[in-house]
Protein backbone atom coordinates (compact mmCIF):
# COMPACT_ATOMS: atom_id res chain seq x y z
CA UNK A 1 0.00 0.00 0.00
CA UNK A 2 1.36 3.34 0.16
CA UNK A 3 1.06 4.93 3.38
CA UNK A 4 -0.45 7.51 1.55
CA UNK A 5 -3.04 5.80 0.74
CA UNK A 6 -3.80 4.84 4.20
CA UNK A 7 -3.94 8.48 5.32
CA UNK A 8 -5.84 9.48 2.48
CA UNK A 9 -8.29 6.31 3.49
CA UNK A 10 -8.11 7.58 7.48
CA UNK A 11 -9.83 10.67 5.99
CA UNK A 12 -12.47 9.33 3.56
CA UNK A 13 -15.28 8.46 6.57
CA UNK A 14 -14.64 11.56 8.22
CA UNK A 15 -16.34 14.31 6.05
CA UNK A 16 -19.49 14.09 8.29
CA UNK A 17 -18.02 13.13 11.95
CA UNK A 18 -17.36 16.97 12.39
CA UNK A 19 -13.92 16.24 13.80
CA UNK A 20 -15.26 16.62 17.51
CA UNK A 21 -12.12 16.15 18.72
CA UNK A 22 -9.87 17.51 16.60
CA UNK A 23 -8.89 21.17 15.94
CA UNK A 24 -7.66 20.19 12.69
CA UNK A 25 -8.31 17.62 10.35
CA UNK A 26 -5.36 15.45 8.84
CA UNK A 27 -5.79 16.19 5.64
CA UNK A 28 -5.48 19.95 6.81
CA UNK A 29 -2.48 19.13 8.70
CA UNK A 30 -0.75 17.01 5.91
CA UNK A 31 -1.12 19.72 3.40
CA UNK A 32 -0.38 22.06 5.73
CA UNK A 33 2.84 20.67 6.26
CA UNK A 34 3.21 20.73 2.48
CA UNK A 35 4.91 17.57 1.97
CA UNK A 36 4.96 13.84 1.77
CA UNK A 37 8.18 12.47 3.34
CA UNK A 38 8.00 9.77 5.61
CA UNK A 39 8.51 11.51 8.04
CA UNK A 40 5.59 13.66 7.86
CA UNK A 41 3.79 10.96 7.54
CA UNK A 42 5.11 8.84 10.16
CA UNK A 43 4.33 11.38 12.78
CA UNK A 44 0.94 10.96 11.40
CA UNK A 45 0.83 7.30 12.80
CA UNK A 46 0.41 5.45 15.76
CA UNK A 47 3.63 3.76 15.89
CA UNK A 48 1.68 0.70 16.90
CA UNK A 49 0.53 0.73 13.38
CA UNK A 50 3.67 1.13 11.66
CA UNK A 51 5.36 -1.57 13.70
CA UNK A 52 2.44 -3.75 12.72
CA UNK A 53 2.13 -3.09 8.88
CA UNK A 54 4.54 -5.36 6.66
CA UNK A 55 7.88 -3.09 5.94
CA UNK A 56 6.92 -3.31 1.67
CA UNK A 57 3.75 -1.07 3.29
CA UNK A 58 5.52 2.01 4.13
CA UNK A 59 7.99 1.63 1.11
CA UNK A 60 5.61 1.71 -1.21
CA UNK A 61 4.57 5.08 -1.92
CA UNK A 62 2.09 3.92 -4.96
CA UNK A 63 -0.57 2.69 -3.93
CA UNK A 64 -1.84 -0.14 -6.29
CA UNK A 65 -6.30 -0.14 -4.87
CA UNK A 66 -5.55 -4.25 -3.99
CA UNK A 67 -2.76 -2.70 -1.85
CA UNK A 68 -5.22 -0.56 -0.49
CA UNK A 69 -7.62 -3.67 0.34
CA UNK A 70 -5.29 -5.16 1.91
CA UNK A 71 -4.42 -3.07 4.21
CA UNK A 72 -7.63 -2.30 5.40
CA UNK A 73 -8.17 -6.14 6.30
CA UNK A 74 -5.26 -6.12 8.00
CA UNK A 75 -6.56 -3.35 9.72
CA UNK A 76 -10.07 -4.81 10.34
CA UNK A 77 -8.08 -8.03 11.34
CA UNK A 78 -6.20 -6.65 14.31
CA UNK A 79 -9.67 -5.37 15.57
CA UNK A 80 -11.02 -9.21 15.04
CA UNK A 81 -8.03 -10.21 17.26
CA UNK A 82 -8.27 -8.17 19.82
CA UNK A 83 -12.42 -8.93 20.10
CA UNK A 84 -11.17 -12.61 19.55
CA UNK A 85 -9.19 -12.37 22.58
CA UNK A 86 -11.74 -10.73 25.05
CA UNK A 87 -14.10 -13.18 24.44
CA UNK A 88 -12.08 -16.59 24.64
CA UNK A 89 -10.41 -15.20 27.86
CA UNK A 90 -13.96 -13.74 29.03
CA UNK A 91 -15.47 -17.17 28.08
CA UNK A 92 -12.44 -19.23 29.61
CA UNK A 93 -12.17 -21.50 32.61
CA UNK A 94 -12.68 -18.63 35.37
CA UNK A 95 -15.39 -16.83 33.29
CA UNK A 96 -18.02 -14.52 35.39
CA UNK A 97 -20.49 -14.79 32.54
CA UNK A 98 -24.08 -16.12 34.11
CA UNK A 99 -25.41 -18.75 32.93
CA UNK A 100 -28.30 -16.65 31.41
CA UNK A 101 -26.12 -15.02 29.31
CA UNK A 102 -23.51 -17.29 28.62
CA UNK A 103 -25.07 -18.74 24.97
CA UNK A 104 -24.69 -15.40 23.88
CA UNK A 105 -20.90 -14.99 24.82
CA UNK A 106 -20.13 -18.33 23.31
CA UNK A 107 -21.93 -16.91 19.82
CA UNK A 108 -19.91 -14.01 19.77
CA UNK A 109 -16.70 -15.38 20.40
CA UNK A 110 -17.10 -18.24 17.44
CA UNK A 111 -18.11 -15.31 15.34
CA UNK A 112 -15.21 -13.10 15.86
CA UNK A 113 -13.04 -16.34 15.51
CA UNK A 114 -14.16 -17.20 12.45
CA UNK A 115 -13.76 -13.60 11.25
CA UNK A 116 -10.34 -13.85 12.47
CA UNK A 117 -9.71 -16.68 9.81
CA UNK A 118 -11.67 -15.42 7.28
CA UNK A 119 -9.57 -12.31 7.22
CA UNK A 120 -6.37 -14.30 7.72
CA UNK A 121 -7.43 -16.31 4.46
CA UNK A 122 -8.16 -13.43 2.32
CA UNK A 123 -5.70 -11.44 2.50
CA UNK A 124 -3.66 -14.50 1.68
CA UNK A 125 -5.75 -15.12 -1.54
CA UNK A 126 -5.27 -11.46 -2.50
CA UNK A 127 -1.48 -12.10 -2.42
CA UNK A 128 -0.87 -10.39 1.21
CA UNK A 129 0.43 -10.64 3.89
CA UNK A 130 -1.46 -10.71 6.78
CA UNK A 131 -0.63 -8.85 10.40
CA UNK A 132 0.38 -11.90 12.69
CA UNK A 133 -1.97 -12.79 15.80
CA UNK A 134 1.21 -12.88 17.73
CA UNK A 135 2.42 -9.22 16.95
CA UNK A 136 -0.17 -8.51 19.46
CA UNK A 137 -0.60 -8.15 23.38
CA UNK A 138 -3.56 -7.21 24.70
CA UNK A 139 -4.23 -5.31 27.99
CA UNK A 140 -7.80 -4.88 28.54
CA UNK A 141 -7.12 -2.78 32.00
CA UNK A 142 -6.07 -0.53 29.00
CA UNK A 143 -3.14 0.22 31.28
CA UNK A 144 -5.54 1.02 34.73
CA UNK A 145 -8.40 2.82 32.76
CA UNK A 146 -10.09 0.16 32.89
CA UNK A 147 -10.67 -2.87 36.18
CA UNK A 148 -9.53 -6.43 34.98
CA UNK A 149 -12.67 -7.49 33.04
CA UNK A 150 -11.95 -10.84 33.71
CA UNK A 151 -11.52 -11.00 37.25
CA UNK A 152 -14.05 -11.78 39.74
CA UNK A 153 -16.85 -9.01 40.20
CA UNK A 154 -16.14 -7.52 37.31
CA UNK A 155 -19.03 -9.09 34.87
CA UNK A 156 -19.87 -5.09 34.33
CA UNK A 157 -16.78 -3.95 33.24
CA UNK A 158 -16.73 -7.27 30.92
CA UNK A 159 -20.04 -6.03 29.46
CA UNK A 160 -19.12 -2.11 29.24
CA UNK A 161 -16.04 -3.40 27.22
CA UNK A 162 -17.61 -5.90 24.84
CA UNK A 163 -20.53 -2.83 23.81
CA UNK A 164 -17.88 -0.30 23.24
CA UNK A 165 -15.71 -3.32 21.24
CA UNK A 166 -19.01 -3.89 19.18
CA UNK A 167 -20.49 -0.79 18.65
CA UNK A 168 -16.29 0.62 17.61
CA UNK A 169 -16.30 -2.43 14.72
CA UNK A 170 -19.48 -1.30 13.50
CA UNK A 171 -18.08 1.76 13.04
CA UNK A 172 -14.95 0.70 12.22
CA UNK A 173 -15.93 -1.44 9.21
CA UNK A 174 -18.51 0.87 7.92
CA UNK A 175 -15.73 3.36 7.51
CA UNK A 176 -13.95 1.34 5.25
CA UNK A 177 -16.40 0.28 2.58
CA UNK A 178 -15.66 3.12 0.27
CA UNK A 179 -12.10 1.42 -0.32
CA UNK A 180 -13.19 -2.00 -0.64
CA UNK A 181 -15.13 -0.91 -3.62
CA UNK A 182 -12.18 -1.97 -5.52
CA UNK A 183 -13.04 -5.59 -4.95
CA UNK A 184 -16.49 -6.93 -4.54
CA UNK A 185 -16.22 -9.96 -2.95
CA UNK A 186 -14.13 -8.29 -0.50
CA UNK A 187 -16.78 -5.74 0.09
CA UNK A 188 -19.85 -7.95 0.48
CA UNK A 189 -17.78 -9.94 2.79
CA UNK A 190 -17.07 -7.09 4.70
CA UNK A 191 -20.63 -5.77 4.64
CA UNK A 192 -21.68 -9.83 5.83
CA UNK A 193 -19.39 -9.22 8.84
CA UNK A 194 -20.41 -5.38 9.52
CA UNK A 195 -24.21 -6.38 9.90
CA UNK A 196 -23.29 -9.72 12.56
CA UNK A 197 -21.04 -6.79 14.24
CA UNK A 198 -24.07 -4.93 14.48
CA UNK A 199 -26.18 -7.79 15.70
CA UNK A 200 -23.55 -8.25 18.48
CA UNK A 201 -23.92 -4.47 19.58
CA UNK A 202 -27.55 -5.01 19.45
CA UNK A 203 -27.42 -7.74 21.93
CA UNK A 204 -24.61 -7.04 24.11
CA UNK A 205 -26.78 -3.65 24.95
CA UNK A 206 -29.86 -5.60 25.43
CA UNK A 207 -27.63 -7.63 28.42
CA UNK A 208 -26.56 -4.52 29.95
CA UNK A 209 -30.01 -2.86 29.72
CA UNK A 210 -31.20 -6.30 31.55
CA UNK A 211 -28.51 -5.17 34.04
CA UNK A 212 -29.55 -2.33 34.90
CA UNK A 213 -28.03 0.21 32.71
CA UNK A 214 -32.47 0.68 31.57
CA UNK A 215 -32.06 3.47 29.36
CA UNK A 216 -29.21 1.09 26.98
CA UNK A 217 -31.14 0.20 23.94
CA UNK A 218 -29.94 -1.59 20.72
CA UNK A 219 -29.38 1.01 19.01
CA UNK A 220 -27.10 4.03 20.07
CA UNK A 221 -29.36 7.28 21.03
CA UNK A 222 -27.43 10.49 20.41
CA UNK A 223 -23.51 10.53 21.42
CA UNK A 224 -24.76 8.46 25.37
CA UNK A 225 -22.67 6.42 26.09
CA UNK A 226 -25.49 5.40 29.06
CA UNK A 227 -24.04 4.08 32.05
CA UNK A 228 -20.34 3.02 30.21
CA UNK A 229 -17.49 4.46 31.71
CA UNK A 230 -16.29 8.33 30.84
CA UNK A 231 -13.48 6.64 29.01
CA UNK A 232 -15.57 4.93 26.58
CA UNK A 233 -17.52 8.02 25.07
CA UNK A 234 -14.75 8.25 21.97
CA UNK A 235 -16.94 5.31 20.42
CA UNK A 236 -20.15 7.20 20.51
CA UNK A 237 -18.78 10.68 19.35
CA UNK A 238 -20.45 11.45 16.28
CA UNK A 239 -23.66 9.27 16.37
CA UNK A 240 -25.80 12.04 17.35
CA UNK A 241 -24.91 13.23 13.69
CA UNK A 242 -28.19 13.63 11.79
CA UNK A 243 -27.53 15.20 8.54
CA UNK A 244 -29.40 12.09 6.70
CA UNK A 245 -33.14 13.57 7.39
CA UNK A 246 -34.16 17.07 7.43
CA UNK A 247 -34.25 18.31 10.38
CA UNK A 248 -37.13 19.77 12.03
CA UNK A 249 -40.07 17.46 11.47
CA UNK A 250 -38.30 14.05 12.84
CA UNK A 251 -37.62 12.82 16.90
CA UNK A 252 -33.82 13.69 17.64
CA UNK A 253 -33.86 10.92 19.27
CA UNK A 254 -35.09 8.50 16.67
CA UNK A 255 -33.13 10.08 13.57
CA UNK A 256 -29.62 9.34 15.30
CA UNK A 257 -30.50 5.80 16.26
CA UNK A 258 -31.91 5.28 12.62
CA UNK A 259 -28.16 5.72 11.60
CA UNK A 260 -24.90 4.08 12.75
CA UNK A 261 -22.35 6.87 12.10
CA UNK A 262 -18.25 5.83 10.42
CA UNK A 263 -15.57 5.76 12.29
CA UNK A 264 -12.15 6.56 10.43
CA UNK A 265 -8.85 4.23 10.41
CA UNK A 266 -7.27 7.06 12.94
CA UNK A 267 -10.18 7.14 14.94
CA UNK A 268 -10.90 3.14 15.74
CA UNK A 269 -7.17 2.62 16.33
CA UNK A 270 -7.25 5.87 18.86
CA UNK A 271 -9.85 3.61 20.53
CA UNK A 272 -8.44 0.07 20.32
CA UNK A 273 -4.95 1.40 20.74
CA UNK A 274 -5.85 1.87 24.25
CA UNK A 275 -5.62 -2.04 24.55
CA UNK A 276 -2.76 -2.63 22.96
CA UNK A 277 0.55 -3.08 25.30
CA UNK B 1 -21.66 -4.58 -14.75
CA UNK B 2 -20.94 -1.68 -12.41
CA UNK B 3 -22.10 0.99 -14.87
CA UNK B 4 -19.59 1.80 -17.48
CA UNK B 5 -17.68 4.13 -15.54
CA UNK B 6 -14.43 2.85 -13.65
CA UNK B 7 -13.11 4.63 -11.26
CA UNK B 8 -16.37 5.31 -9.96
CA UNK B 9 -17.17 9.28 -10.29
CA UNK B 10 -20.35 11.44 -9.04
CA UNK B 11 -20.07 12.74 -12.93
CA UNK B 12 -20.91 8.49 -13.39
CA UNK B 13 -23.84 8.56 -11.35
CA UNK B 14 -24.71 12.08 -12.86
CA UNK B 15 -24.29 10.96 -16.45
CA UNK B 16 -25.76 7.53 -15.79
CA UNK B 17 -29.31 9.07 -14.36
CA UNK B 18 -28.96 10.93 -17.49
CA UNK B 19 -29.09 7.85 -19.96
CA UNK B 20 -31.36 6.12 -17.58
CA UNK B 21 -33.95 9.09 -18.39
CA UNK B 22 -33.31 9.16 -21.57
CA UNK B 23 -34.15 5.86 -22.15
CA UNK B 24 -36.46 4.80 -19.29
CA UNK B 25 -39.75 3.35 -21.59
CA UNK B 26 -37.82 2.34 -24.10
CA UNK B 27 -36.28 -0.71 -21.98
CA UNK B 28 -39.90 -1.32 -20.56
CA UNK B 29 -39.70 -4.78 -23.20
CA UNK B 30 -36.23 -6.24 -22.24
CA UNK B 31 -36.84 -9.75 -20.72
CA UNK B 32 -35.54 -10.20 -17.11
CA UNK B 33 -36.77 -10.20 -13.30
CA UNK B 34 -40.07 -9.08 -12.80
CA UNK B 35 -42.01 -9.15 -9.47
CA UNK B 36 -45.89 -9.65 -10.33
CA UNK B 37 -47.98 -8.88 -7.33
CA UNK B 38 -50.74 -11.46 -7.11
CA UNK B 39 -52.74 -8.00 -7.57
CA UNK B 40 -56.74 -9.64 -7.46
CA UNK B 41 -58.08 -6.20 -8.42
CA UNK B 42 -56.46 -5.97 -11.54
CA UNK B 43 -58.40 -5.72 -14.64
CA UNK B 44 -55.67 -7.03 -16.68
CA UNK B 45 -52.60 -10.11 -17.40
CA UNK B 46 -51.72 -11.99 -14.16
CA UNK B 47 -47.92 -11.53 -15.41
CA UNK B 48 -47.03 -15.59 -15.35
CA UNK B 49 -43.69 -14.78 -16.61
CA UNK B 50 -42.88 -13.49 -19.55
CA UNK B 51 -44.14 -10.11 -20.77
CA UNK B 52 -43.45 -7.18 -18.16
CA UNK B 53 -46.44 -5.85 -16.84
CA UNK B 54 -46.86 -1.97 -18.07
CA UNK B 55 -47.85 -0.90 -15.00
CA UNK B 56 -45.17 -2.23 -12.81
CA UNK B 57 -42.85 0.20 -11.10
CA UNK B 58 -39.43 0.27 -12.82
CA UNK B 59 -36.89 1.19 -10.16
CA UNK B 60 -34.07 1.88 -12.87
CA UNK B 61 -30.59 1.70 -13.62
CA UNK B 62 -27.60 2.30 -11.89
CA UNK B 63 -27.13 3.87 -8.21
CA UNK B 64 -30.47 5.61 -8.92
CA UNK B 65 -32.06 2.22 -9.49
CA UNK B 66 -30.55 0.78 -6.68
CA UNK B 67 -31.60 3.60 -4.28
CA UNK B 68 -34.71 2.79 -5.56
CA UNK B 69 -34.97 -0.44 -4.57
CA UNK B 70 -33.87 0.45 -1.06
CA UNK B 71 -36.69 2.99 -1.16
CA UNK B 72 -38.56 -0.03 -2.16
CA UNK B 73 -37.94 -1.99 1.05
CA UNK B 74 -38.25 0.58 3.22
CA UNK B 75 -41.61 1.82 2.20
CA UNK B 76 -42.49 -1.53 3.24
CA UNK B 77 -40.94 -1.52 6.47
CA UNK B 78 -41.89 1.85 7.19
CA UNK B 79 -45.74 0.78 6.09
CA UNK B 80 -45.33 -2.63 8.08
CA UNK B 81 -44.32 -0.82 11.32
CA UNK B 82 -46.48 2.00 11.38
CA UNK B 83 -49.53 -0.44 10.93
CA UNK B 84 -48.12 -2.71 13.95
CA UNK B 85 -47.93 1.14 15.73
CA UNK B 86 -51.14 1.57 15.00
CA UNK B 87 -52.51 -1.63 16.10
CA UNK B 88 -51.26 -1.57 19.24
CA UNK B 89 -55.10 -1.24 21.26
CA UNK B 90 -55.72 -4.65 20.17
CA UNK B 91 -52.16 -6.37 20.56
CA UNK B 92 -50.77 -9.07 22.91
CA UNK B 93 -47.62 -7.08 22.62
CA UNK B 94 -45.91 -6.19 25.87
CA UNK B 95 -44.80 -2.46 26.83
CA UNK B 96 -41.27 -3.41 26.40
CA UNK B 97 -42.02 -4.73 22.75
CA UNK B 98 -44.43 -2.10 22.10
CA UNK B 99 -41.67 0.58 23.36
CA UNK B 100 -38.86 -1.12 21.00
CA UNK B 101 -41.52 -1.43 18.17
CA UNK B 102 -42.33 2.41 17.97
CA UNK B 103 -38.32 3.06 17.79
CA UNK B 104 -38.05 0.95 14.63
CA UNK B 105 -41.15 2.15 13.43
CA UNK B 106 -39.48 5.71 13.58
CA UNK B 107 -35.97 4.93 11.96
CA UNK B 108 -37.77 2.89 9.15
CA UNK B 109 -40.23 6.21 8.52
CA UNK B 110 -36.74 7.93 8.22
CA UNK B 111 -35.43 5.62 5.96
CA UNK B 112 -37.99 5.99 4.17
CA UNK B 113 -38.24 9.71 3.77
CA UNK B 114 -34.35 9.94 3.20
CA UNK B 115 -34.71 7.57 0.09
CA UNK B 116 -37.68 9.56 -0.75
CA UNK B 117 -35.97 12.81 -0.72
CA UNK B 118 -32.64 11.80 -2.08
CA UNK B 119 -34.51 10.01 -5.14
CA UNK B 120 -36.40 13.74 -5.91
CA UNK B 121 -37.90 12.80 -9.39
CA UNK B 122 -35.85 9.77 -9.95
CA UNK B 123 -38.29 8.02 -6.73
CA UNK B 124 -40.89 5.21 -7.36
CA UNK B 125 -44.42 5.77 -6.56
CA UNK B 126 -46.00 4.50 -3.51
CA UNK B 127 -46.26 1.28 -3.19
CA UNK B 128 -49.10 -0.84 -2.12
CA UNK B 129 -48.59 -3.36 0.31
CA UNK B 130 -50.61 -6.39 0.86
CA UNK B 131 -50.48 -7.45 4.25
CA UNK B 132 -53.53 -9.94 4.33
CA UNK B 133 -50.85 -12.74 5.82
CA UNK B 134 -50.01 -10.92 8.93
CA UNK B 135 -52.59 -10.31 12.34
CA UNK B 136 -51.54 -7.22 14.10
CA UNK B 137 -53.25 -7.95 17.16
CA UNK B 138 -50.49 -11.18 17.86
CA UNK B 139 -47.54 -11.00 19.40
CA UNK B 140 -46.21 -14.47 17.66
CA UNK B 141 -47.21 -12.85 14.00
CA UNK B 142 -46.25 -9.40 14.40
CA UNK B 143 -43.13 -10.19 15.61
CA UNK B 144 -42.18 -12.96 13.34
CA UNK B 145 -43.25 -10.86 10.38
CA UNK B 146 -40.55 -8.20 12.11
CA UNK B 147 -37.74 -10.86 12.22
CA UNK B 148 -38.47 -11.86 8.56
CA UNK B 149 -38.59 -7.96 7.49
CA UNK B 150 -35.42 -7.09 9.23
CA UNK B 151 -33.32 -10.42 7.84
CA UNK B 152 -34.43 -9.80 4.59
CA UNK B 153 -33.64 -6.29 4.69
CA UNK B 154 -29.81 -6.89 5.98
CA UNK B 155 -29.48 -9.35 3.44
CA UNK B 156 -30.63 -7.29 0.93
CA UNK B 157 -28.31 -4.07 1.80
CA UNK B 158 -25.67 -6.44 2.10
CA UNK B 159 -25.97 -8.03 -1.52
CA UNK B 160 -26.73 -4.25 -2.67
CA UNK B 161 -23.46 -3.03 -1.71
CA UNK B 162 -21.61 -4.54 -4.64
CA UNK B 163 -23.55 -2.78 -6.98
CA UNK B 164 -23.31 0.74 -6.37
CA UNK B 165 -20.76 3.05 -7.78
CA UNK B 166 -20.93 5.81 -5.70
CA UNK B 167 -19.12 5.51 -2.05
CA UNK B 168 -21.54 8.48 -0.72
CA UNK B 169 -24.28 6.07 -1.65
CA UNK B 170 -22.41 3.04 -0.35
CA UNK B 171 -21.75 4.90 2.97
CA UNK B 172 -25.05 5.77 3.62
CA UNK B 173 -26.24 2.27 2.82
CA UNK B 174 -23.78 1.41 5.60
CA UNK B 175 -25.37 3.40 8.15
CA UNK B 176 -28.78 1.92 7.35
CA UNK B 177 -28.09 -1.83 7.25
CA UNK B 178 -26.47 -1.86 10.61
CA UNK B 179 -29.04 -0.69 12.04
CA UNK B 180 -31.66 -2.78 10.41
CA UNK B 181 -29.17 -5.38 11.69
CA UNK B 182 -29.84 -4.18 15.75
CA UNK B 183 -33.24 -4.27 14.88
CA UNK B 184 -32.99 -8.02 13.61
CA UNK B 185 -31.23 -9.00 16.72
CA UNK B 186 -33.34 -6.91 19.05
CA UNK B 187 -36.72 -8.93 17.05
CA UNK B 188 -35.13 -12.16 17.59
CA UNK B 189 -33.85 -11.51 21.27
CA UNK B 190 -37.80 -11.08 21.69
CA UNK B 191 -38.60 -14.54 20.19
CA UNK B 192 -36.18 -16.14 21.89
CA UNK B 193 -34.73 -14.35 24.95
CA UNK B 194 -30.77 -14.47 25.67
CA UNK B 195 -29.95 -17.20 23.12
CA UNK B 196 -27.56 -17.46 20.12
CA UNK B 197 -30.77 -16.53 17.97
CA UNK B 198 -29.67 -13.23 18.11
CA UNK B 199 -27.57 -14.69 15.08
CA UNK B 200 -28.55 -17.45 14.38
CA UNK B 201 -27.01 -19.70 12.13
CA UNK B 202 -30.00 -19.58 10.29
CA UNK B 203 -28.49 -16.23 9.19
CA UNK B 204 -25.06 -16.34 10.02
CA UNK B 205 -22.73 -19.07 8.49
CA UNK B 206 -19.71 -20.94 9.34
CA UNK B 207 -17.88 -18.30 8.33
CA UNK B 208 -19.31 -15.49 10.85
CA UNK B 209 -20.93 -13.78 7.99
CA UNK B 210 -24.66 -12.17 7.80
CA UNK B 211 -26.63 -13.43 4.38
CA UNK B 212 -26.20 -11.33 1.31
CA UNK B 213 -29.05 -11.33 -1.55
CA UNK B 214 -29.33 -10.35 -4.52
CA UNK B 215 -32.30 -7.85 -5.78
CA UNK B 216 -34.17 -10.95 -7.71
CA UNK B 217 -33.90 -13.08 -4.54
CA UNK B 218 -35.04 -10.53 -1.94
CA UNK B 219 -37.93 -9.27 -4.10
CA UNK B 220 -39.35 -12.93 -4.76
CA UNK B 221 -39.50 -13.05 -1.03
CA UNK B 222 -40.87 -9.31 -0.60
CA UNK B 223 -43.81 -9.99 -3.50
CA UNK B 224 -45.95 -11.90 -0.74
CA UNK B 225 -46.19 -8.40 1.24
CA UNK B 226 -46.21 -6.30 -1.90
CA UNK B 227 -49.03 -5.67 -4.41
CA UNK B 228 -47.24 -3.19 -6.85
CA UNK B 229 -45.40 -5.38 -9.25
CA UNK B 230 -41.87 -4.48 -9.34
CA UNK B 231 -39.39 -4.45 -12.55
CA UNK B 232 -35.53 -4.68 -10.74
CA UNK B 233 -34.66 -5.98 -14.25
CA UNK B 234 -32.61 -2.74 -15.39
CA UNK B 235 -30.28 -2.96 -12.08
CA UNK B 236 -26.79 -3.21 -11.86
CA UNK B 237 -25.78 -7.22 -11.53
CA UNK B 238 -22.32 -6.65 -9.93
Amino acid sequence: MSILKLIDNLDAGQTNTADLNQPTSRREGLFTMGGFGSTVLAAAIPTFLLNMLPKETIADAMAAPQDAVIDVLNFALTLEYLEADFYIKGTGSNSNITSKYRAVFDEIRKHESAHVAVLQQTITKLGGTYVPRSNFTFDFTADGAFPDPFSAGQFGTFLALSQAFEDTGVRAYKGQAGVLMTNNDVLTAALQIHSVEARHAAMVRLIRADQGDILTKPWITGNSRGLMPGATQDVYNGEEKTNQTPTGAYDFNAVTEAYDEPLTMQQTLDIAGLFLD
Amino acid sequence: MKNDQNPPSLEAIRLNRRRFLGYAGATVGASALLIAGCKKDDDDDNNNGTPIDPNAVNLGSGDIGVLNYAYALEQLEAAFYTQVVANFGASDLSAAERSLLNDIQKHEVAHRDLFKGALGSNAIKDLEVNFTSIDFTKRASVLGTAKAFEDLGVSAYNGAGKLLVSSDYLLLAGKIVSVEARHAAAIRHLLNPFSADFAGTDVIDGNGLDLARTPSQVLAIAKTYVKTPINASNLPTS
